[in-house]
């Protein structure tokens, strides 16, 4: 198969992959620019472990064709933090809280949280809950992760 | 202990920051110069034989590396019965079996090749049901054992046999008896992170596996043993653990699939990784043990225990695993849970052609607890006494010695009971709500390690380097506890370091002590006494190295002031403050005199004592490391399966308020109060991280979670159609961490990995049958069940 090539913009960084027409963008992000943070949970976009966030949502990368990708916007797991290396409120957060335990689902519950918080910086329990019903985790039974989400909510505004 | 600095704390989990970074890398990220890529072949059929495979097309598809079956790898068995070959070359029994396996340069080069592999089976007759299998006639699942024995039933020889105390007189003490018959089924481990190794041989074939096990060196021995089977006897195995996502019991084993890995490597001289893909998870990894109980009990007028009588069926399926000894550990709860002195389990564990088993957090303990937990509500209402007054009355106490033999040192299990009844307000809502209602369940599990294996002990080693930095090396595993962090906190404290100081290589069988495993809630209990140990032999290097060093230093700082200020005059100081290791002590990384811990000369930075213990001198210098061995004064179980395995032993209550609708059939959970005696909680945090996910896990048991097998195929090998709790489900857990302190635990620990799950499906069984007055005796409570049992109660009225 004959490699396209897409451009768009990831973590702030305008880019040109080159890679057959039937990768995913969860395929492109892992193999082609060796962005291994997002996780292929389940490949068919139940586990929500490969989401990131294109044009300000939040999206399943597995399933979400490369050619898609042309000209929009994608952050992943990977831009969350300053250029620096200063951790996102969400990141601190979850380090915090314990909202993270095996970390396989940590990426795609940030990014999906993230979209969250970008739209709505003061949600609710349910909205939080909402946001993240699609991120499955087996270890934490969610709580801490909801908690995480919360007092990374607080951080923000606070701006710290 | 009230100064403790970093134990008891919440510390957070800033040692794990790659984990929030997209930094960490599991097995899927893991690339080695080269690398292949391995995929497997199943049987199409639960029990059929195999005429003929044909892999010539796969051999010429471009980019294919190897293809594998049972007759070009060494015909040898492996497994925990060695009931099996890596690769079945004439007979396949259960829909898992692997046929045929292909390395290739890529993911989807090998699956291409795996479509070209022909195999032609003969289907032969299948046998499903574990009752059905032990009948006498019936299919045989397997025709010799790993001798070449023929075999003649499909019962495991491994009779699991507990008796004490005498049965009969037990009911003939008895006011009231009770007998159920109850079943658990089979659920997937869902770790988030799927399956997965990398195996690699260098030109000595010595082999490095790269992989998500729970226990390092017993999988380098199981390795090992097989290398001397297929010619590499002597060649050395290296396991290094990867970051994991997720166990859950499903790395306890080795699986097929490491050995598949491992002849691929061997074939192509390349490194080769199997990464299973999410449907592979469900399809060919082996889920918890499902069981059939038949529980018998009695009570006296007052409400004590007179008997317990268990039975089991256990469904082992083709082959086996580690779930042939779940009963092992559901003995713990039928023997020991509450007090009752007449005992007798029994348990049967036969094959069929159904998936093979292995554990799952709690082993065998969340099966046992349901049978024995539902048996206790029936008795107590049959008694005619409240079932949280029931608990109480047969209620462990510390000091008690238990017909298994496991020696009760701490128990806060009356608290744990009274606490969850008094925040479900228990007394007021008992029985008094329509379509609402309480239940509790109990647990005991082991919490001080669990002796298994003839050692039960875990090795630490620990090296301060010239700067103050702490390397710990320990063949312990984070499969998402967060051992990191609460090492660092136990060896922090313990050395007078600080929490950030410290690195930890786990998991690795090169460069770390023997260490029987994350598994049995052990590793807090286990690294942490390891730990305390350690450290003070580390520290007593350091301080014997302050005692020489630190007049040097106080001297030579003097020397200095005296360069920049001639007028300084040094003070006439008093040495022999510092003038022994005994004198000494160090806290937040400074040395200082016990005596005089403000002394404003004597307050050493230790990394000054260390650089300059290491630049003495030939012969003179220094470095800091030590080593200790923790294996507790434990018993294995003895041939009447008694003995004090552990050290210590956990205990909780899980309450529950549930209401049930009764139109739709759906149970929901309004409270869950969760009470575990934790001994002493080092990350109160990361402790109650462990309740909440346990306790999810454990609610999913008792409402939502089953594999369905049809004819042994796996019908819901996704997350769509296997029903695994979300964040949606909101299930309201609230942990009540109890700290009585426990005498051997590190700074009082207990483990309390797997407790939180054991009670929970118990807990809400009980209060459904509160709320609706049906007792759903077959997990899970699934709407359909409730409305069936709704229909038939309404059509007995």
């Amino acid at each position: 198969m004959k490699n396209v090539s897409v451009s768009f913009t990831l973590n702030g960084d305008i880019v040109t992959a080159e890679v057959p027409p039937n990768w995913t963008l969860l395929k492109t992000l892992r193999e082609y620019f060796e962005l291994t943070g997002s996780k292929e949970g389940c490949g068919v976009g139940e586990c929500g472990a490969c989401t990131v966030i294109i044009d300000g949502d939040a999206i399943n990368s597995c399933i979400y064709p490369i050619l898609e990708v042309e000209g929009k916007s994608v952050t992943t797991i990977e831009g969350v933090a300053s250029e620096d290396g200063t951790l996102h409120p969400l990141q601190k957060a979850f380090l915090e809280n314990n909202g993270v335990q095996c970390g396989f689902c940590t990426s795609g519950m940030i990014m999906s949280s993230k979209a969250l918080l970008d739209h709505n910086p003061d949600p609710t329990e349910d909205e939080i809950r909402a946001s993240i019903a699609g991120n499955l985790c087996r270890c934490t039974g969610y709580v801490q992760i909801v908690e995480s989400i919360e007092k990374a909510a607080e951080m923000i505004k606070e701006g710290k | 202990m009230s100064d403790l600095l970093y134990v008891g704390k919440n510390i957070p989990r800033t040692i794990e920051v790659d984990k929030v970074t997209g930094r960490a890398i599991y097995i899927d990220d893991l690339k080695r110069p080269g690398m292949l890529y391995g995929k497997i072949l199943y049987s199409n059929y639960a029990h059929a034989r195999i005429k003929m495979i044909n892999t010539s097309k796969a051999e010429k598809l471009p980019g294919v590396r190897a293809v594998l079956t049972g007759s070009n790898i060494p015909d040898v068995r492996v497994g925990f019965l060695k009931d099996q070959t890596v690769l079945k070359k004439d007979i396949v029994r259960q829909f898992r079996d692997e046929v045929a396996a292909v390395a290739a340069i890529s993911e989807e080069i090998a699956e291409e090749a795996l479509d070209l592999i022909e195999v032609e089976y003969e289907e032969l007759p299948a046998v499903f049901d574990p009752i059905e299998a032990m009948k006498e006639g019936a299919t045989l699942v397997h025709e010799v054992d790993a001798r070449g024995k023929p075999i003649k039933s499909n019962i495991i020889p491994m009779p699991w046999k507990f008796k004490a105390g005498d049965i009969e007189q037990g009911r003939k003490d008895s006011a009231y008896m009770v007998k159920d018959n109850l079943s658990t089924t089979w659920v997937n481990q869902c770790c988030m992170g799927t399956s997965g190794c990398v195996a690699e041989f260098d030109m000595n074939n010595n082999l490095t596996l790269y992989n998500q096990t729970n226990v390092p060196f017993l999988d380098k021995q199981r390795i090992m043993e097989h290398f001397a089977a297929i010619g590499l006897k002597g060649k050395n195995v290296r396991v290094v653990n990867v970051v994991v996502g997720g166990s859950f019991g499903t790395k306890l084993d080795t699986d097929i699939y490491e050995f598949i890995c491992i002849q691929l490597a061997l074939k192509t001289r390349k490194p080769v990784k199997i990464l299973f893909t999410r449907e592979e998870e469900f399809r060919a990894l082996p889920p918890r043990q499902p069981a059939r109980f038949t529980i018998e009990q009695g009570c006296d007028k007052e409400g004590r225990l007179t008997f317990r009588k268990a039975e089991a069926i256990l469904d082992n399926g083709a082959y086996t695993s580690w779930g042939v000894t779940t009963p092992s550990v559901m003995m713990m709860p039928m023997s020991s849970l509450y007090r009752v002195t007449n005992v007798s389990f029994e348990s049967t564990c036969v094959y069929t052609n159904n998936i093979y088993c292995q554990a799952m957090r709690g082993y065998g303990n969340p099966q046992a607890t349901f049978a024995v937990e539902t048996s206790m509500d029936r008795l107590a209402e049959k008694a005619g006494i409240d079932p949280a007054e029931f608990r109480l009355i047969n209620c462990n106490q510390s000091g008690d010695v238990t017909p298994m033999r496991l020696k009760i040192t701490s128990c806060g299990l009356e608290e744990c009971i009274n606490s969850v009844k008094k925040r479900l307000n228990w007394s007021e809502k008992k029985r008094k709500q329509k379509s609402r209602g309480v239940g509790m369940a109990s647990l005991i599990h082991v919490a001080g390690g669990a002796r298994v294996y003839l050692s039960d002990g875990h090795g630490m080693m620990i090296k301060v380097d010239q700067n103050g930095h702490i390397d710990v090396l320990e063949s312990g595993t984070d499969q998402g506890q967060g051992s990191p962090t609460v090492i660092s906190q136990i060896v922090a404290e313990s050395l007078g370091f600080r929490p950030e100081d410290i690195s930890l290589t786990l998991g690795d069988t090169g460069l770390c002590l023997w260490d029987a495993g994350t598994h049995a809630s052990r590793h807090t209990f286990m690294a942490g006494n390891a730990a305390i140990r350690v450290c003070e032999k580390a520290k007593k290097q350091i301080l014997e190295m302050a005692v020489e060093q630190m007049p040097k230093l106080i001297k030579n700082g003097f020397k200095r002031k005296k360069r920049k200020d001639p007028d300084f005059v040094e003070p006439d100081l008093d040495y022999s403050l510092i003038s022994s290791p005994e004198k000494l002590d160090i806290k937040n990384r400074m040395v200082f005199p016990t005596t005089a811990p403000d002394h404003p000369y004597f307050k050493v930075e230790v990394s000054q004592i260390l650089r300059s213990g290491l630049h003495v001198g030939i012969g003179e210098s220094k470095v800091v490391v030590a080593e200790a061995f923790y294996d507790p004064p434990t018993e294995m179980l003895d041939r009447e399966m008694k003995g004090n395995l552990s050290l210590t032993y956990a205990f909780g209550t899980t309450g529950v308020e549930v209401e049930v609708d009764e139109k739709t059939g759906k149970v929901k959970i309004l409270n869950l109060f969760a009470a575990h005696d934790v001994g002493k909680a080092i990350n109160p945090t990361l402790v109650k991280g462990q309740i909440y996910g346990a306790a999810y896990i454990g609610a999913g048991y008792a409402l939502t979670e089953e594999i369905k097998l049809e004819k042994g195929r796996v019908m819901n090998p996704n997350f769509r159609d296997y029903k695994m709790l979300t964040a949606r489900d909101a299930v309201p857990v609230e942990p009540i961490v109890i700290e009585p302190g426990d005498k051997d635990g590190p700074y009082g620990a207990k483990g309390i990995g797997e407790p939180g799950l054991v009670p929970t499906a118990p807990a809400i069984a009980n209060a459904v049958y509160d709320a609706i007055g049906i007792r759903i005796r077959d997990l899970p409570i699934t709407p359909e069940k409730v409305l069936a049992a709704l229909k038939e109660k309404k059509q007995q009225q």
